[in-house]
């Protein structure tokens, strides 16, 4: 008999911070007072701001008791397809806390910050071998920023070239971000659709690429889990009418190792650390997006860039051409000393390791369930899998229900509804760290839910039961927006 | 490698099932053309231990820790952080969770950020804050992104005291657009003059930070008020909210979207990032503000519970008409601000804020004894820009070898400053640090 680990523990409730607070209560020791106290002018002094006060007890069990109703990697899997939910390795929490990093300011003169210019260029290298690509902006704080960076890099490029243009091909498989991040730049995104394979056919493509179209965006392995295999023929077609090819790297986390994103033909990339490169997600960030491109796009990065004279590392803004600055400073720093430290303890071995294995995982995933769940393409997958509630349809039963239910397994419920393409999306991205046995308890836990559905479908509709809360009212959270308290 | 879990067996039978006699079968799909031409060229993988020291000797190499002593803010400043204040966010459910899209299984997360959004909108004097942004420059261009969307107006006006950084971060997010950039000069008491604003019917936002780049306070309620004289939006950036511990807050003086960056509240400097960028507007604009938003709702049995809300906002739902592409909010920064505010609570706020007021005019008094001109006579908070005699590069290089950095000079952002430094100081620096510094500039 398999045991499933979904459980209630013993979690505490937990009020408001506002309605733990007790006026004349501190949390804080108050900094030694060596100078003179300076009163400023009455006509700009404000009133002591309306923050709740508590104790340092208060403070270490209110956010203890609300950790505990999270579910986290390190708690379970977390099968997010398009997320790469992977371990977050403790070492590198080590390492990015360092103080001489962590408390570094980020306008130290350069002879006092040797150190972080150092690991940025190194990790700028790496990331550039990784990718095949030749050069490596480490600044967008997260991918949709990697994409926008990208996308200026177009509008700049085809400036450049003395015709800008205002079109940009995005596959119905795309994530949301790429075409609001196109639209950022002025750009009309032009829906295009994969094939019954579930990938973009070249003719597609030549179809609607024309002189007005800046190029193309692709995530590839697609968010089907499936590599694009017509990419190169694409990248041509696109390239012959003066485009470009902009790759979504979400899905890097597939070809480590394998693919060479140079060759294909794409010319800017963004890579999500805290997806392949093992940063934590933190509850929404901060994640850290670099972007990659070809030799010839080098000119267009954000500034400023490091550089390396005799020896020393130095900030250069000497690019005429560039798009600019996305964020006030460097890039997240501290996001970029964990991929690094990834990286290094890893090696080229181990990371062409986590592709394989993470393409080992969801294809054991899609083999097993196969049969129990619609699967819409039936072909070997790349790290992510997509199923579908077309077999659970006939006992009115939906991939929410399906979703929701997982959680009192034990399990946090894979990526649903999305791609869009797959109606009732199931998207099942399990990642390398995962045992086969953890892959075991899940598919089991996918089979009795399966069931379920077809003897008790009622269990599914109430579920979840075992989670701090039940089902929550998102349309009347919507209509009546209570945003603060 | 530790954490790859699977054994030669659990590869063998897991291949088995899947119907492929090796990995490589799995990549067949992709095509000869794409395939790497030979093995990625990496470092040796270092152990646990070896990676211990090559970080270590990395962060050696940075002027960081007791023994520099750094006279920097500039957007981004050195304040003590509890204990607590970093345990309670190094919790694993906070760190190693996703974005709470599953609401049941994320009221951690969502509970912390709803708490957050109030915090902030109160620090702020602002209706509503969002979940948060990347960072205060990129904030302070989608809000003058908003700005345009609301009032549909082409052009916006932007300080010149308002940080450089930020500036050239707008200019990058606006350059396609074709919104036209006006910049607004500096007077000479170092703020920024509303009467330069012109033609205000014209103008989508007009943005101003406060305190300013030099530290000023800036008037911002007759900033508030011409804007609204012609229909623009008031848009207040800052970089150091522990400020509104003391001085008047942005929605108190009527702005309509206060954005900057929340660095300040308990977040590691981290050489610039990840920082936290602080979103908030009144609530008439909520529906054009970009990022993501938590409110409050009830589950079936009617218990109060956390949701992601007002989605239809956002890419992920409307693509490309949404208000912004941005997805992620820097919500780890998030939660360690509203863990920072309530720790000290507002009574720990004003009095932290007046000592660091208090410490940067001790440092100001001690200057001026020393016969340094401090160009600039508006009001400051925790930094102020002092101008140095001819000759002072020297003595700042010969300073930096002794890692004490005496500001930062302030030429390379504004030719029209040359030996005028900004100097940050908050509480972490001790009145002997500030004697210090003071002896060692006339030397």
């Amino acid at each position: 008999m398999t045991t499933f680990h979904g459980t209630t523990g013993l979690v505490l409730d937990e009020p408001l911070l506002w309605e733990r607070g007790r006026k004349g209560r501190s949390g804080f020791s108050l900094p030694r007072r060596d100078v003179a106290r300076c009163e400023v002018a009455p006509e700009l002094a404000g009133e002591i701001p309306d923050v709740p006060e508590l104790s340092e007890v208060d403070i270490v069990r209110h956010y203890v008791r609300l950790s505990q109703w999270n579910f986290s990697v390190d708690a379970g899997m977390y099968p997010l397809g398009s997320c790469t939910m992977k371990y977050n390795p403790k070492t590198n929490e080590r390492q990015s806390a360092h103080p001489g990093f962590a408390s570094a300011h980020p306008l130290l003169p350069e002879d006092l910050c040797q150190g972080a210019l150092q690991l940025m260029t190194a990790l700028e290298c790496c990331l550039a071998e990784i990718t095949g690509l030749q050069a490596v902006s480490l600044q967008p704080g997260a991918g949709a920023q990697g994409e926008l960076a990208g996308m200026l890099i177009f509008h700049a490029w085809h400036r450049h070239q003395g015709k800008p243009r205002s079109k940009i091909i995005v596959p119905d498989t795309a994530h949301g971000t790429n075409p609001a991040s196109a639209a950022l730049c002025g750009y009309t995104a032009v829906p295009v659709r994969s094939n019954a394979n579930g990938v973009l056919s070249p003719e597609t493509v030549a179809a609607v690429m024309d002189e007005e179209t800046a190029g193309i965006m692709v995530t590839n392995p697609n968010t089907i889990g499936l590599f694009e295999d017509h990419i190169k023929t694409i990248a041509d077609i696109v390239h012959a009418k003066g485009g470009l090819v902009y790759g979504d790297g979400a899905n890097m986390n597939a070809v480590l190792g394998r693919v060479d994103v140079g060759r294909i033909g794409v010319d800017v990339l963004h890579l999500n650390l805290h997806k392949t490169f093992s940063t934590p997600h933190g509850g929404g960030g901060p994640g850290a997006g670099p972007v990659c491109v070809r030799q010839h796009l080098e000119p267009f990065l954000p500034i400023p860039r490091v550089v390396v004279r005799d020896g020393v590392f130095r900030w250069s803004e000497d690019f005429p051409l560039s798009i600019g600055k996305l964020q006030a400073f460097w890039g997240n720093t501290g996001v970029l000393v964990r991929a690094y430290s990834y990286i290094m303890s890893l090696g080229a071995e181990n990371l062409k390791r986590v592709s394989e294995l993470a393409v080992l995982n969801a294809n054991y995933i899609k083999e097993r369930l196969k049969g129990t769940f619609h699967l819409p393409y039936d072909r070997p997958c790349m790290h992510e899998c997509v199923f579908s509630d077309k077999l659970q349809q006939a006992y009115k039963v939906t991939t929410l229900d399906i979703a929701k239910r997982l959680m009192d397994y034990g399990f946090h419920p894979p990526t649903v509804y999305f791609p869009l393409v797959v109606p009732g999306a199931i998207m099942i991205e399990p990642t390398e760290t995962e045992s086969k046995e953890n892959l075991d308890l899940f598919i089991e836990s996918m089979k009795a839910i399966a069931a379920e559905a077809r003897e008790n479908p009622e269990v599914l509709h109430q579920a979840p039961t075992r989670c701090k809360r039940r089902r929550l009212d998102e349309t009347a959270a919507a209509r009546k927006p209570c945003l603060a308290g | 490698m530790r954490y790859l879990p699977h054994t030669p067996e659990d590869i063998a039978a897991m291949l088995k099932t899947a119907g492929a006699a090796s990995l490589e079968d799995f990549f067949t799909a992709i095509p000869p053309e794409c395939r790497r031409s030979r093995p990625m060229a990496l470092p040796e993988p270092l152990t646990e231990w070896e990676l211990n020291a090559h970080i270590d000797g990395l962060a050696g190499r940075m002027a960081a820790g007791p023994e520099a002593r750094v006279f920097l803010g500039a957007g981004s400043y050195e304040h003590y952080i509890p204990a607590s204040v970093s345990f309670v966010t190094s919790r694993s459910e906070f760190v190693t969770s996703y974005t709470p899209y599953q609401p049941e299984m994320s009221q951690g997360t969502l509970q912390a950020i709803f708490e957050y959004q109030s915090l902030a909108a109160r620090l702020l004097g602002m209706e509503v804050s969002n979940a948060s942004m990347y960072d205060g420059a990129s904030a302070l261009a989608e809000a003058l992104l908003m700005a345009v969307r609301v009032t549909r107006r082409p052009a916006v006006a932007v300080s010149r005291a308002v940080h450089p950084l930020y500036r050239q971060v707008v200019r990058t997010y606006l350059a396609p657009t074709g919104i036209e950039i006006r910049e607004l000069p500096f007077r000479p008491d170092g703020t920024t003059d509303p009467g330069a604003l012109g033609k205000v019917e014209s103008l989508a936002a007009a943005a101003v930070q406060s305190p300013n780049f030099f530290g000023c306070i800036e008037d911002l309620k007759r900033f508030a008020d011409t804007t609204h004289s012609g229909g623009a939006l008031c848009v207040a950036g800052f970089t150091e909210p522990l400020a509104f511990g003391l001085f008047q807050n942005p929605g108190r003086l009527g702005a309509d979207i206060a954005c900057g960056e929340g660095q300040s509240l308990g977040i590691p400097r981290s050489f610039g990032g990840p920082g936290l960028g602080m979103f908030a507007s009144k609530m008439q604009y909520v529906r054009n503000m970009p990022g993501r938003l938590v409110g409050e709702t009830v589950d079936i049995e009617g218990r109060r519970g956390y949701v992601l809300t007002l989605a239809t906002r956002e890419q992920h739902i409307r693509r490309e008409k949404a208000t912004s592409n941005i997805c992620t909010n820097n919500s780890l920064c998030a939660l360690t601000a509203a863990v920072y505010m309530a720790s000290l609570g507002g009574a720990g706020l004003r009095e932290l804020a007046q000592l660091n007021h208090d410490k940067a005019e001790y440092l100001k008094a001690q200057l001026r004894a020393a016969g340094i001109a401090l160009p600039f006579p508006a009001a400051t908070f925790n930094e102020f820009v002092a101008a140095f005699p001819a000759g002072f590069p020297d003595t700042y290089r010969r300073l930096l070898a002794k890692k004490i950095v005496a500001g930062l000079p302030l030429e390379t952002y504004y030719p029209e400053l040359p030996g005028h430094y900004l100097l940050g100081v908050t509480e972490t620096l001790s009145k002997a640090d500030l004697d210090v510094l003071v002896r060692e500039v006339q030397s």
